[in-house]
């Protein structure tokens, strides 16, 4: 569905992404990992048309979207949500929604309806009329899912929405995110929670300073040599296979 | 093509009014590296210090360049108050609330000035006004030669406080890391009104260097606002070195502009400098890419 | 609808007041207040609903101004036919400002002052080519009747200006209860955020300020035919470009409403000051910036925010929960 290929960023003389290449296909939830400043979220704004790559490709449903605005790429039904959340502050939860509902509905009526069932749908049924602004951090996590979520996309992709949340409320927001698998639309996301990656991915891609350096299952991802050393540091992994081999 | 016999002097005064202009600007781009506002009013505070500098002359006969002791101390003090007071106050989190408050402080004060002193156009009358200086075969009037290193000297002189006392240092410092400031000490209340005054008192300098070869009404202010603001932006935001040269080269492009083009469509040159620097090089010319 | 209906009402109020009132002066205060609200929404489509602070909307309502004077002037043309011109040029300079600086990515303080600077070119180039008359000014020849958009009584440019003004509060209030209204919202409280969600940021900006240019402009033609006289300074000047801002901002930015508040308020202070310390050159200027400094700092939201605030009081005192 999204393929990308040999993107390469650099700003200055930092490399954000060195010679990316990755597949999501369709109908799975794919993830995205790697340590702080890997170039997750540099590759996300390449993807969604926020940043140019400086060379490589981004194709989505076999065209060529490289280069392309953000919002000619939302409308080919690709849209992300940010990891720092920006509610359109003044307006209303059920405004907000409404902005992405008019992607491909240009009667009001229409977009206000569909932003109220979305609203439903990622449980803020009961705060439509609140302003955004007034939302917990958890709620406005659940508005950047909802706005996405009215465009009615084909994939998502979602730059950290269970960052800063606490284990409750990410028990509670995994099964939306299942839920918006389950209704047919692919995602791609980028995440910290290692707890919600395993419950929630089929497959994930490791970033780790622009490259890529792990992919498969998550279970086979959390055991990979390369992916520990580049979380922990040089010479986890080895340590960690020594003690578990002493305690099996 | 007119020949060198008139370019010549042409330049030559560009360059010193250029050099006048470069010291507006550098209080514009010193209260917009520190602040990071732009303060709409600095056209209308200017003619404040113009207006300041005609009074004492006239009513108390003092000299404009004796001045120079009154007036910048007392801009100071003004510019301090009006970002304690006023401006510092009114920005909400938008700089473009900034921009209002300081155009209507601006309206203000050129509304208060043409209430009190009507919009006759007032001079002041030196011994020296009409001396002249010669230079490469251009006859230069004397006040705009001494306005010219008057300028200058006081360009470096803004430049020591900001690299040698601590002034200039807790001032860098807020500019660079607010938050940072703050914690080891520093009252950026404080060195914001600091700052503004000082970006204020700039105008009080020129002021004092620029009526003897000039005039003063309530809205003179008008003409040297954008201009202020295509040096700034054109030397790029907050960059002292780039007001200077910035300064200069708006000075040069007026009197040629003014020379080829006429009084009036020269002054559109700077407008135009203006429009394309902020399209194309919103860093300014010798900014880097952010 | 609630708001539909109360525009309505407020309209067909204002619309019975030359039949109530008979005294040219206050007819005349009612002309200018509806001028002054058309030229404030015209401004607030753009700044209020789009966040983008224009200063120097002079550029749009001096050229609508000088196209309907020039072309009477010096081609003859019959000012209704003029109005259609006027208005269409106005719209073209605000689509080519728009275009310079939106294409560029220029926002806030750097927006206002590239404005700022095209209204000041502008008012230079009218004052130095030979067909607007330059520094004299262009004065359109009297020629009494409706066919010439001279009406002989204030009645017949009150219809006009009313007309005028009501269709700017129409399109502000689709633009309140439309797709085009709620992009151009979100553009202004995020615009990155309102990119990823497909708005197409740059077009609706373009549809924002050309709407705005255009009332600037039909503002700008009233002026024309009802004072029959322009110059550089009066047409493109940084005056008309202060009313713009300040209307709604007195008013209340981002609402229908705000712009006929605004202007209200600002004659009533105008007038009071005239009568409490007479016409001195000043005084009413300095009030208005006064005002806007007080408005920014203290009131963001206006006086319609103030009424909001003062309405939901009211209704939480009756006992009844205020809508969010």
């Amino acid at each position: 569905m999204l393929e990308i290929r040999g993107i390469c960023k650099s700003f200055g003389g930092v490399r954000a992404s060195r010679d990316v290449t990755l597949t999501v296909p369709e109908g799975h939830i794919t993830s995205l990992i790697g340590p702080n400043g890997s170039g997750k979220t540099t590759l996300f704004a390449q993807i969604t048309g926020f940043l140019k790559p400086d060379a490589g490709s981004v194709h989505f449903l076999g065209e060529d979207i490289t280069g392309m605005a953000p919002e000619a790429i939302a409308r080919r039904g690709m849209v992300r949500t940010f990891q720092i959340v920006q509610p359109f502050t003044g307006q209303t939860v059920r405004e907000n929604i409404a902005v992405g509902a008019h992607l491909h509905r240009a009667s009001r009526a229409d977009a206000l309806a569909r932003a109220e069932e979305v609203a439903h749908r990622v449980g803020l049924g009961d705060r439509l009329d609140l302003d955004a602004a007034s939302l917990t951090v958890a709620g406005r996590k659940r508005l950047e899912v909802a706005r996405a979520l009215a465009t009615d996309p084909k994939l998502i992709l979602f730059d950290e929405v269970l960052a800063g949340l606490n284990p409750s409320e990410i028990r509670d927001v995994i099964p939306v995110i299942r839920d918006i698998r389950q209704s047919g639309i692919t995602i791609f996301m980028i995440e910290h929670v290692m707890q919600a990656v395993m419950s929630l991915s089929e497959y994930s891609w490791v970033l780790n300073q622009g490259e890529v350096i792990a992919e498969g299952t998550p279970a086979e991802i959390v055991t990979d040599e390369k992916v520990i050393e580049a979380y922990l540091g040089k010479g986890m992994a080895k340590r960690i296979a020594e003690r578990q081999g002493i305690h099996a | 093509m007119p020949d060198l016999a008139i370019i010549v002097p042409s330049l030559l005064n560009g360059l010193t009014t250029g050099a006048l202009y470069a010291l507006i600007a550098l209080g514009l781009t010193l209260i917009y590296g520190v602040l990071h506002i732009i303060n709409f009013a600095h056209g209308a505070l200017l003619m404040v210090g113009l207006y300041a500098v005609w009074f004492l002359n006239t009513r108390l006969g003092i000299d404009p360049y004796v001045a120079l002791l009154i007036v910048p101390p007392a801009m100071f003090v003004l510019g301090y108050g009006l970002q304690r007071g006023i401006i510092g106050r009114a920005s909400h989190g938008r700089d473009e609330n900034i921009l209002l408050v300081t155009l209507g402080l601006s309206i203000v004060i050129e509304n208060l000035a043409l209430y009190f002193f009507r919009s006759d156009t007032r001079i002041v009358d030196t011994p020296y006004s009409f001396e002249t200086v010669e230079f490469l075969g251009a006859f230069l009037p004397l006040p705009k030669v001494i306005a010219f290193f008057g300028a200058l000297i006081s360009a470096a002189a803004l430049w020591l406080v900001m690299s040698k006392t601590d002034l200039g240092r807790a001032i860098r410092a807020i500019a660079r890391e607010r938050k940072g400031a703050q914690l080891v000490g520093i009252n950026a209340d404080h060195v914001y009104a600091m700052s503004f005054g000082l970006g204020i008192a700039c105008l009080g300098v020129a002021a004092c260097l620029l009526l003897p070869s000039y005039y003063v009404t309530p809205s003179v202010g008008h003409g040297f606002v954008l201009i202020a603001f295509t040096i700034v932006v054109l030397g790029g935001m907050g960059s002292f070195v780039g007001a200077l040269i910035g300064g200069l080269i708006i000075g040069v492009v007026e009197a040629l502009g003014g020379l080829f083009l006429g009084e009036s469509l020269g002054q559109i040159g700077i407008f135009v400098i203006f429009i394309l620097v902020l399209m194309f090089r919103p860093q300014g010319l010798l900014g880097h890419k952010v | 609808m609630r708001q539909l209906v109360i525009l309505a009402v407020v309209f067909a109020f204002i619309a019975a007041a030359p039949a109530i009132i008979t005294s040219e002066f206050t007819q005349n205060v009612i002309i200018m207040v509806l001028y002054a609200a058309l030229l404030g929404q015209a401004w607030n489509i753009l700044g209020g609903y789009g966040g983008q602070f224009s200063f120097g909307h002079a550029a749009y309502f001096g050229t609508g101004a000088y196209t309907v004077a020039v072309l009477q002037v010096q081609l003859g043309v019959n000012p209704w036919i003029g109005l259609v011109i006027g208005a269409l040029f106005s719209m073209a300079v605000a689509a080519f400002i728009g275009f310079a600086t939106f294409r560029y990515g220029l926002r806030g303080s750097y927006f206002a002052l590239v404005t700022l600077a095209f209204a000041e070119v502008l008012r230079i180039l009218s004052n130095s080519v030979g067909f607007t008359g330059a520094g004299v000014g262009i004065l359109i020849p009297l020629a009494p009747g409706a066919a010439n958009m001279q009406f002989e009584t204030k009645t017949g440019f009150f219809f006009l200006i009313w007309v005028l003004t009501l269709s700017s509060f129409l399109v502000v209030w689709w633009i309140g209860h439309s797709r085009f209204g709620a992009s151009l919202a979100a553009v202004r409280d995020n615009e990155d955020a309102a990119r990823a969600l497909g708005v197409n940021a740059f077009r609706v900006k373009m549809g924002a300020i050309m709407l705005s240019g255009l009332f600037s402009g039909l503002a700008g033609i009233f002026y024309a035919q009802y004072f029959l006289y322009l110059d550089p300074y009066i047409a493109y000047g940084p005056a008309i470009s202060v009313e713009s801002l300040l209307v709604p901002i007195i008013g209340g930015m981002g609402t229908l409403f705000g712009p006929l508040l605004g202007a209200a308020a600002l004659h009533v202070v105008s007038e009071a000051t005239r009568e409490l310390i007479g016409d001195v050159p000043g005084i009413s200027l300095a009030l208005y910036g006064a005002l806007l400094v007080v408005m920014v700092m203290f009131m963001p939201r206006g006086l319609a925010g103030l009424l909001a605030r003062l309405g939901v009081r009211r209704r939480a005192a009756s006992g009844e929960m205020p809508r969010a």
